[in-house]
């Protein structure tokens, strides 16, 4: 059992506030609740919809597809993007699927499978209402790409095609050969830009959200720069929408665009909007390592890679820098067919994940050094080239050896190739209800930026499902009931919270520009990701947490201190639209950091020192942590001061499903 | 563009063949000059067809190098700042430039043998010359200078429609296939080379004295 | 390696700009074209010199964000995105010419970054298949055969990088366009609204400045995802069908 004084307390990082009571997922049985909600959510006469203003941020799959339905709807939508289109949104990026249970293959799978996979492979973190009508409306989600042409796989006899994905034991993942998110968002931004000519819709790229506006408590606009001319604008609507990412980027190395920054998020909640669950990250086992310091990111292979390559790394320290083909048999470990003899290299990606920082940190990574390690382990094709020939190793992996080619310069039919974790998606968000309401009326958060679904991890080909689903289906439904209070009592742009907002942003960016500092603002960007890497990476422990805080806010107050931007606010300036990200970057990573000290159980994609089992397995509590952390910011200035959050537990109740430890020894 | 370079193409086709007939002798070829201004007769005048065949041809040079300047003007505007960095002449180059050579050198070639019919061999001249085709033919390709022009305007001819053959299968949108798309290619190829050859065998065979 | 970069610097839209030299040294092969220009930007920025502007965002090659023509091709010496361009593909003390992509539909926003919306008007004017929310049958109930499913994928992949434009030497987007019409034109979805869409795609594409298509093919030599000129083919046997219908 852990220490029942938590550290959190103690070192007076946060206070507990009032748990969270409603969720507002309708009463009854789990099958029937979005029928209900639905039904009971309030219409909006269709002549009146055009005089409603829905504002959303963000572009991909979530805020690409609520802006084309609510578009369609017939509602007023502006969408916001800082890309120069709505179709470069980060979603692109996604290789592997999208889920959905079809049951096209008759091999068991159901809406309740679909559910119940998802609640367990988040560890038993997540909503399991929110979860099941996921579920529920993954299947519309195929019908309505399909009908947009999105080309996915198909059979010889035209029909779709699956695949199993993430060790499930059923084929219900829809792909587009590896680019599934590039093809579903192109679907979703092609239905934007139609409403676009139809007139519902109004798109504004290059554009940044920088502040959102609360007045009477609601949610009624946003302030954005115009990154062309560095204008600061004001628009206002009856309803905000926030679908801008995930935050993988306080990492600085990771897997997401270089672009994506939890800007918009961090200001929702610094005007009030809890912050869920915010150190839940995944980080993905099959990526390419950094090759230097010069890296800028990180680039994912497809996991489907362990289903054939061995995972090894040298068993003596002095042999990592050898050729690895001279390295004999008996001096490798195949440390993952060691530890899990029935798994192997199969093993969950959080386990893979950790041991290969495990290796690492004893010294035995492969690779060059970056800093004092060699932070790579092998990922061995010899024998799969033996067994199944050449031929059929690259017509299953040719393209993923292509790009492996292309950025290491290492051929991996002949030299094994190396392989690293990193940071890919964050399950932490703004908290929302089952309305995907935030805890600001009026403000709904959607897709990744909301912390809804993927409780303590996700399974693979769920992010573009939820992604989708939340802005085709649940996102139009239910704001409705919301916005048929509306339209609400028009604000002018005098307004003292209008004005206030609008203030409060020109004044962080002359202030960023005044500064005049030494250092870029790349510099403080890739200190703090080493900083979380470390601390708040796979493995926490409350001496790290506690040390990483402090180096946090030794940071961000320099960085106020001796930023340097140079360039003027009134056109385009790259530095100072990073700066501004990075200023909430530093913010973002000493909450996570608090909620991961806070957090005394290893569950999920998070491993916590403390609690482990005798084989050094992670050790979930589920008396004391079955609830969801959504934090409170309190106080704070702006320039990087903080207050003292509060945290609010909703805590998590499982009816429909039973919980239970994990094990794959 | 398509269409008129189709009409072109057709017509070097059947204007090669014609020239080939040089290989067969004085008689051969005369013949025949005479007869494609008889063809179709007593229901066509005297050079009935040719009038029609000519009116066609002078259309279609009207459509192609009117189609050919607007692409060429609207490409200008597409791109007013160019790039620093020089690359080499593109296809498109060599179309827009290989085509105006192509037009000066008709001109030419209609002034010789078609509109004022001169010799421009000196030893060779007089009414005898200038109305016997063959005649002609055989005194303008004995002068080098000469002979080097009509081969360069065949090697401009070649690199037109190696591009252009294609290009017009592309234009009417009959390459929808990888299979087609390469077949298009092809195609273009061969006719180029055919049509570069048959052009030069007479006036080569002539300078080089096969044929006298 | 050490290298000599010839960068296009441009303080706005609407002020002139020239090349301007600059020395990177010590320089790994292993970098990405853009970790490169990262290093050099840092360089600036210590100088205090103003960083250059260049768009980026995923780095993986498939957000279509980057392009730069280097030393006179489109995304540089290999077939792939800018992103995705690492330096082994120079050799040391090689002078390369960095320029922005080169069309009037395309102007200069800054330096290295243009204005690529015309690309998203293009889309808007017929670019999509249309099905409200809600409104869509059962996924299988369609089936497409498989030849036709991935000629339809692999014209789908077109990322609207503008490469395509900025190779061709009339600064033409048919090849992306051509992309589009054949993506949808093959599949059983596509077919209701075929003939309006080729017809108003081309019309915008017109309008909005891009040249006219020679069928040089410059396009999908420069295309980072391959894709072949024979869309361009399609998409004009649609319009011809259209236009007689």
């Amino acid at each position: 059992m852990t220490d029942t004084i938590n550290a959190g307390i103690t070192h007076g990082l946060y206070t507990e506030g009032e748990p969270i009571a409603d969720t507002k997922a309708p009463a009854g049985p789990i099958a029937q609740m979005w029928t209900t909600r639905r039904f009971e959510a309030a219409l909006v006469n269709p002549a009146n919809r055009r005089k409603l203003d829905v504002i959303i941020v963000g572009t991909g799959l979530a805020g690409g597809s609520a802006a084309a339905t609510l578009g369609e709807a017939g509602y007023n939508v502006k969408s916001f993007c800082f890309q120069d289109s709505p179709r470069r949104a980060h979603s692109i990026a996604a290789q592997g699927g999208i889920n959905a249970a079809k049951n096209y293959k008759e091999d068991g799978d159901s809406v309740y499978r679909l559910f119940y996979d998802t609640v367990k492979g988040g560890d038993y973190r997540s909503r399991e209402t929110n979860v099941y009508r996921l579920a529920e409306v993954s299947a519309n989600i195929i019908d309505q790409c399909v009908a947009q042409g999105v080309p996915f796989a198909r059979d010889y006899g035209g029909l779709l095609d699956n695949r199993s994905f993430g060790g499930v034991q059923v084929s219900r993942t829809f792909y587009a050969r590896g680019q599934t998110g590039q093809q579903l968002l192109i679907g979703a931004y092609q239905a934007l830009e139609r409403q676009v000519a139809a007139g519902t819709v109004t798109t504004y790229t290059r554009h940044e959200m920088l502040e959102i506006v609360v007045v009477d408590g609601r949610a009624r606009g946003i302030i954005v720069r115009d990154l062309v001319t560095g204008e600061i604008e004001t628009h206002l609507a009856d309803a905000v929408v926030l679908a801008s990412g995930g935050y993988g980027n306080v990492f600085f190395l990771s897997t997401n665009a270089m672009g994506s920054n939890v800007t918009a998020s961090w200001r929702a909640h610094r005007k009030g909007a809890y912050m869920a669950n915010p150190c839940f990250t995944q980080i993905h086992p099959t990526c390419i390592p950094v090759s230097g310091e010069h890296q800028s990111k990180l680039t994912l292979m497809s996991e489907s890679l362990r289903n054939d390559g061995r995972i090894w790394v040298p068993k003596n320290r002095e042999d990592c820098d050898k050729d690895p083909r001279d390295i004999p048999e008996e001096d490798r470990d195949y440390y993952l067919e060691r530890i899990y003899p029935s798994y192997g290299n199969l093993v969950p990606r959080d386990i893979a994940s950790r041991q290969a920082k495990n290796v690492c940190d004893e010294g035995r990574g492969v690779g060059p050094k970056v800093g004092d390690f060699r932070r790579g382990v092998y990922l061995d094709f010899a024998d799969a080239i033996e067994r199944l020939g050449k031929a059929a190793v690259s017509e299953k992996y040719g393209n993923l050896f292509d790009m492996y080619a292309r950025i290491t310069g290492e051929d991996p039919y002949t030299v094994p190739m190396r392989i690293y974790p990193a940071v890919h998606y964050v399950m932490g968000g703004l908290w929302v209800d089952y309305d995907l309401q935030s805890s600001i009326p009026g403000l709904f958060v959607a897709g990744e930026a909301n912390y809804s679904d993927h409780g303590a991890n996700r399974l693979g080909a769920s992010a573009l499902m939820q992604g989708l689903a939340d802005g085709y289906f649940v996102l139009p439904n239910t704001i409705r009931d919301y916005l048929a209070k509306g339209p609400f009592e028009p604000l002018s742009a005098d307004h003292p919270e209008v004005v206030a907002a609008r203030r409060s942003v020109e004044s962080r960016t002359e202030r960023l520009l005044a500064i005049n500092g030494e250092r870029s603002v790349d510099s403080f960007h890739r200190e703090l990701g080493q900083v979380m890497w470390e601390y708040c990476g796979m493995e926490r422990s409350e001496e790290g947490l506690l040390k990483a805080i402090d180096l946090i806010r030794g940071l961000r107050e320099e960085f106020w201190r001796n930023v340097r931007v140079l360039g003027a606010g009134d056109t385009l300036n790259q530095s100072l639209e990073r700066a501004g990200r990075v200023a909430d970057f530093l913010e973002l990573g000493e909450l996570m950091c608090i909620d991961a000290l806070h957090r005394r159980e290893s569950c999920g994609s998070h491993f916590r020192v403390e609690s482990q089992t005798e084989d050094g397995e992670a050790l979930r509590h589920d008396d004391e942590y079955a609830y969801v952390a959504a934090w409170e910011s309190t106080g704070g200035d702006g320039f990087g001061e903080l207050g003292t959050p509060v945290l609010h537990k909703e805590d998590l109740v499982y009816e429909a499903i039973q919980l239970k430890q994990r094990s794959y020894k | 563009m398509a269409v008129t370079g189709l009409v072109f193409v057709a017509f070097v086709l059947l204007h090669m063949y014609g020239n080939l007939k040089a290989l067969w002798g004085e008689e051969s070829f005369n013949t025949y000059a005479e007869h494609l201004r008889t063809i179709g007769e007593p229901m066509l005048p005297y050079r009935g067809l040719l009038y029609v065949t000519e009116a066609v041809l002078v259309l279609s040079l009207v459509g192609h190098v009117y189609a050919a300047y607007t692409l060429w003007s609207r490409a200008g505007n597409a791109r007013r700042t160019k790039y620093e960095a020089v690359k080499r002449a593109s296809r498109t180059a060599w179309m827009r430039w290989g085509g105006t050579f192509l037009l000066l050198f008709l001109v030419w070639h209609l002034l010789q043998f078609s509109i004022v019919k001169f010799s421009v061999n000196s030893a060779k001249q007089g009414p005898d010359i200038q109305q016997n085709p063959y005649a002609l033919l055989v005194a303008s390709f004995q002068v080098p200078w000469n002979t080097l022009i009509y081969v360069l305007a065949m090697v401009a001819l070649a690199l037109h429609l190696s591009h252009g053959v294609f290009s017009a299968s592309q234009t009417l949108g009959l390459t929808g296939t990888a299979a087609a798309y390469r077949r298009a290619k092809l195609v273009g190829h061969a006719v180029a080379a055919v049509v570069v050859i048959g052009f030069l065998l007479p006036p080569l065979a002539i300078l080089f004295g096969i044929i006298k | 390696m050490n290298l000599t970069l010839k960068i296009w610097r441009q303080p706005g839209p609407r002020h002139r700009g020239s090349m301007q030299t600059y020395k990177v040294t010590d320089i790994s092969e292993d970098m990405s074209f853009l970790e490169m220009l990262d290093i050099l930007n840092e360089q600036l920025n210590a100088k205090g010199e103003e960083p250059i502007a260049f768009d980026s965002d995923c780095r993986e090659g498939i957000c279509g964000s980057c392009g730069l023509m280097i030393s006179g091709k489109a995304h540089g010496p290999e077939r792939t995105t800018t992103c995705q361009l690492h330096m082994r593909s120079f050799t040391d003390g090689e002078v390369i010419t960095i320029e922005p992509w080169r069309a009037n539909a395309f102007p200069v926003i800054k330096d290295l970054v243009v204005d690529r919306s015309a690309f998203d008007r293009i889309i808007q004017a017929g670019g999509y298949i249309s099905v409200n929310t809600g409104s869509a049958p059962e996924a299988n109930a369609a089936p497409v055969p498989k030849q036709h499913a991935e000629r339809a994928f692999m014209a789908a992949e077109c990322i609207g990088c503008g490469a395509c434009v900025a190779a061709c030497p009339n600064a033409s987007a048919m090849l992306f366009m051509g992309a589009k019409v054949t993506h949808l034109s093959e599949l059983p979805q596509g077919q209701p609204e075929r003939d309006a869409r080729v017809v108003s795609m081309v019309e915008q594409h017109d309008h909005e400045g891009f040249g006219g298509c020679t069928n040089v093919g410059a396009c999908s030599q420069a295309c980072p995802k391959g894709i072949p000129q024979d869309v361009i083919s399609t998409l004009n046997k649609d319009l011809r069908t259209a236009l007689r219908r």
